[in-house]
C-alpha cells in the first residue's frame, strides 16, 4: 500500500474507533430534551452542564469518587506487594513443589470470576466482611494474573546480578530487596497500572458486597444510575465520563508505561 | 608480634543451601498463596461441590448427586447459551486478532500522525467494560440511539438493534471488538519490532512482493504472538459477561444469553438456584481448561 492510501485508511479507522468516545463526551454535555426529541444526533449545537449539575445535586459523587480511589489504591498496593514477592520466589528460587504451584496458578488464570461469586460471597459473609471495603479488597487482590506477570518478568532477570549480591554477603531476601527490586521498576509500573485499572473499573463484586450507598464506588453507582435513569443518556454519560476520566488522564500521561508494560512484562 | 591469624572466609550467607532457600521461597509465597487459596481456590472447590447439591440459600444445601447435571442435559436454555457462546467466540476471536494484526502492520511503518492513530485505537483499553456497554446502549438504542439517528439523517429506516436477536448479538460483538482490538494491535506492534529487518530485506532481494513478504515471512515470524493472542482472546470470549449483562441481559429472549450470564442469572437472579448456577459454571470452567490445553498442545506440536 502506498503511503497516502495507508494514511487514508488510518484516518477512517481512527474515525470509527474514536466515535464511541466522542458520543460519550457530546451526549454528556447535551441537554436532556434535545435527546428525547427523538432527534438523536451527535451535533445538536446546544451545550449544557446540567447533566453534571444534576448528578452532583442528587448524589454524593465526591464521596463515591473518594471510595473508588481508596479501594483501588489499597487493592493495588496489596496485590503488587504479594505478587512481587511470590513472582520472584516462583522464578528464581529453587524449592520442592514449585512446578505444582506454577501449574495451579496457571489453572486459576482461567477461572471466570462470576462462576465463583456465590461461594466467594458466602465466604466473605461468613468472615463478617460484607459492608466493609475489605470485602472488595481481599478477593480482588488475589488474582493469578499479577503473580504470573511478575514471574515472567523475573525469569528473564539476569542471574549474574543476583549471584553478585550473594557473593557480597546478601541473604536471599536482601538480594531481592536491594538488587532485584530497584531493577524491576518497569514491571512495578505495569503491575500498578493494571491492578489499579482493573479494580477501578470493577462494578459487579463491589455492588454485591458493599451494600451501603455511602460505601459505593463510582462504577457501582454508575451501574445503579443506569437502572434508575433508564434512557436519560445525558446523566448516564456524564457519570460514565466522570468515572473514566481518571484512567484516561493516567493513560495519556503514562502511555509509555502502558505500552512498555505490554511489551516488556512478558505477556507476549 | 603475634603471628597473623588466618581467618576462614565468612560463610556466604545467601547460599545457605537449598533447604534455606526453600524456606525463604515459601515465606515469600505465603501471603500470595494465602490470598489465592482462601479467596480463589477455596471458592472454586466449593463451586465444584455445590454442583452436586440442591442449594437455594446461603448456609444450607443437600447432596443431590448428579441431579443438576441431568437437568443440564435437558435444559434448552443451557444449550442455547452454549451455542451463543460458541458463535460469539468463533466471530470475535479470529476477527479481533486479524484486525489487530492488520492495524499493527498498517501503523508499523512511518506515517504522519501515527502516534495519534495508535493512541486512538488502544484508548478503549482503559475504558471499563461497564462504560463500554453503556456507550453501546447509547449507540444502539432503538428509539434515541445515535446509530439509528444517523441512519435517519441519511434517510434510512430505523434498525431494530435491540428487538432482533441477530442484530443484538451483532451490537455486542461490535462493542467487544472495539474494546479489545487495541490490545492485540499493541502486542503485535511490539512483536513486529523484534522481526529482523535483514530477513525482510532478504525476501525483497529474492523478488518477493510486499504482500508476499508480509504473508510468507513476517506473519510466520509472529507465530508465538498470534498463539498468545488467540489463547487470551479465546478465554475472554468464552467467558464474556459484562458487555452482555449490561447491553442486552441475554435478550431478546435468549438470543444473546451466554454461559456466564446464564450461570450468573441462575445463581443471583430470581431463580436463586445456587447449585444449578454452580453446575453451569463448572461446565464452563472445564470447557475453558480443555480449550486452553488443546490450543497449547496444538502450538507445541506444530513447533516441533
Amino acid at each position: 500500500m502506498s503511503r497516502p492510501v495507508r494514511f487514508l485508511v488510518c484516518l477512517v479507522v481512527a474515525g470509527v474507533f474514536v466515535l464511541p468516545l466522542v458520543a460519550m463526551v457530546v451526549i454528556a454535555f447535551t441537554p436532556r430534551d434535545a435527546l428525547l426529541d427523538g432527534e438523536a444526533s451527535l451535533w445538536t449545537g446546544r451545550w449544557t452542564l446540567d447533566n453534571f449539575r444534576g448528578l452532583f445535586d442528587q448524589f454524593p459523587v465526591a464521596r463515591w469518587f473518594g471510595n473508588a480511589l481508596l479501594v483501588a489504591s489499597l487493592t493495588t498496593l496489596l496485590s503488587v506487594t504479594v505478587n512481587l514477592l511470590g513472582g520472584y520466589a516462583l522464578a528464581k528460587l529453587r524449592f520442592r513443589g514449585r512446578g505444582l504451584v506454577v501449574l495451579v496458578v496457571l489453572a486459576t488464570l482461567v477461572v471466570p470470576t462470576q462462576v465463583i461469586m456465590i461461594p466467594q460471597f458466602e465466604l466473605v459473609a461468613r468472615l463478617g466482611l460484607v459492608g466493609f471495603f475489605w470485602a472488595v479488597i481481599l478477593p480482588s487482590a488475589s488474582t493469578a494474573l499479577g503473580l504470573f506477570l511478575a514471574r515472567q518478568f523475573f525469569v528473564g532477570f539476569p542471574d549474574e546480578l543476583v549471584e553478585a549480591a550473594r557473593v557480597d554477603g546478601c541473604t536471599t531476601f536482601q538480594a531481592f530487596r536491594r538488587v532485584v527490586l530497584p531493577n524491576a521498576r518497569p514491571l512495578m509500573a505495569v503491575m500498578t497500572l493494571l491492578a489499579f485499572m482493573t479494580q477501578w473499573n470493577d462494578f459487579l463484586w463491589p455492588l454485591i458486597t458493599l451494600r451501603d450507598p455511602d460505601l459505593y464506588t463510582l462504577p457501582v453507582a454508575l451501574r445503579l444510575l443506569q437502572t434508575a435513569y433508564d434512557n436519560d443518556y445525558g446523566g448516564i454519560m456524564a457519570m460514565a465520563l466522570l468515572s473514566s476520566l481518571p484512567l484516561l488522564v493516567m493513560f495519556v500521561v503514562l502511555q509509555r508505561y502502558f505500552v512498555a508494560g505490554i511489551t516488556r512484562s512478558g505477556i507476549r | 608480634m603475634t603471628a597473623p591469624v588466618v581467618e576462614p572466609p565468612p560463610p556466604l550467607v545467601g547460599t545457605t543451601g537449598s533447604r534455606g532457600q526453600a524456606r525463604v521461597a515459601w515465606a515469600m509465597l505465603a501471603p500470595n498463596l494465602l490470598l489465592l487459596g482462601v479467596f480463589l481456590l477455596g471458592p472454586l472447590v466449593w463451586a465444584f461441590l455445590m454442583a452436586f447439591q440442591e442449594k437455594r440459600s446461603f448456609g444450607g444445601g443437600t447432596w443431590s448427586g448428579l441431579d443438576n447435571f441431568a437437568r443440564l442435559l435437558g435444559d434448552d436454555v443451557f444449550w442455547r447459551a452454549l451455542l451463543n457462546t460458541a458463535v460469539f467466540t468463533a466471530v470475535t476471536v479470529p476477527v479481533g486478532v486479524l484486525l489487530g494484526l492488520g492495524l499493527a502492520l498498517l501503523m508499523d511503518k512511518a506515517l504522519p500522525g501515527r502516534g495519534v492513530f495508535r493512541t486512538i485505537v488502544y484508548l478503549p483499553i482503559v475504558i471499563s467494560s461497564l462504560v463500554t456497554s453503556l456507550i453501546g446502549l447509547l449507540l444502539f438504542d432503538e428509539t434515541v440511539g445515535i446509530v439509528n439517528g444517523v441512519l435517519a439523517d441519511l434517510g434510512l429506516g430505523a434498525v431494530s438493534w435491540q428487538s432482533d436477536g441477530t442484530l443484538a448479538m451483532a451490537s455486542v460483538v461490535v462493542m467487544t471488538l472495539w474494546s479489545r482490538v487495541g490490545f492485540s494491535m499493541v502486542v503485535y506492534i511490539a512483536a513486529l519490532q523484534d522481526v529482523d529487518p535483514q530477513v525482510v530485506e532478504a525476501a525483497r532481494v529474492d523478488g518477493a512482493t510486499p504482500w508476499q513478504t508480509t504473508r510468507r515471512v513476517v506473519v510466520p515470524l509472529l507465530r508465538p504472538t498470534t498463539f498468545f493472542l488467540v489463547l487470551i482472546n479465546l478465554i475472554w470470549s468464552f467467558q464474556v459477561f459484562d458487555v452482555v449483562y449490561v447491553m442486552t441481559n441475554g435478550g431478546p429472549g435468549y438470543s444473546t444469553t451466554m454461559l456466564v450470564t446464564y450461570a450468573y442469572d441462575e445463581g443471583f437472579g430470581p431463580a436463586r438456584n445456587f447449585g444449578y448456577g454452580a453446575t453451569v459454571g463448572v461446565v464452563l470452567f472445564v470447557i475453558t481448561v480443555l480449550l486452553t490445553v488443546l490450543q497449547v498442545r496444538r502450538n507445541t506440536r506444530s513447533e516441533v
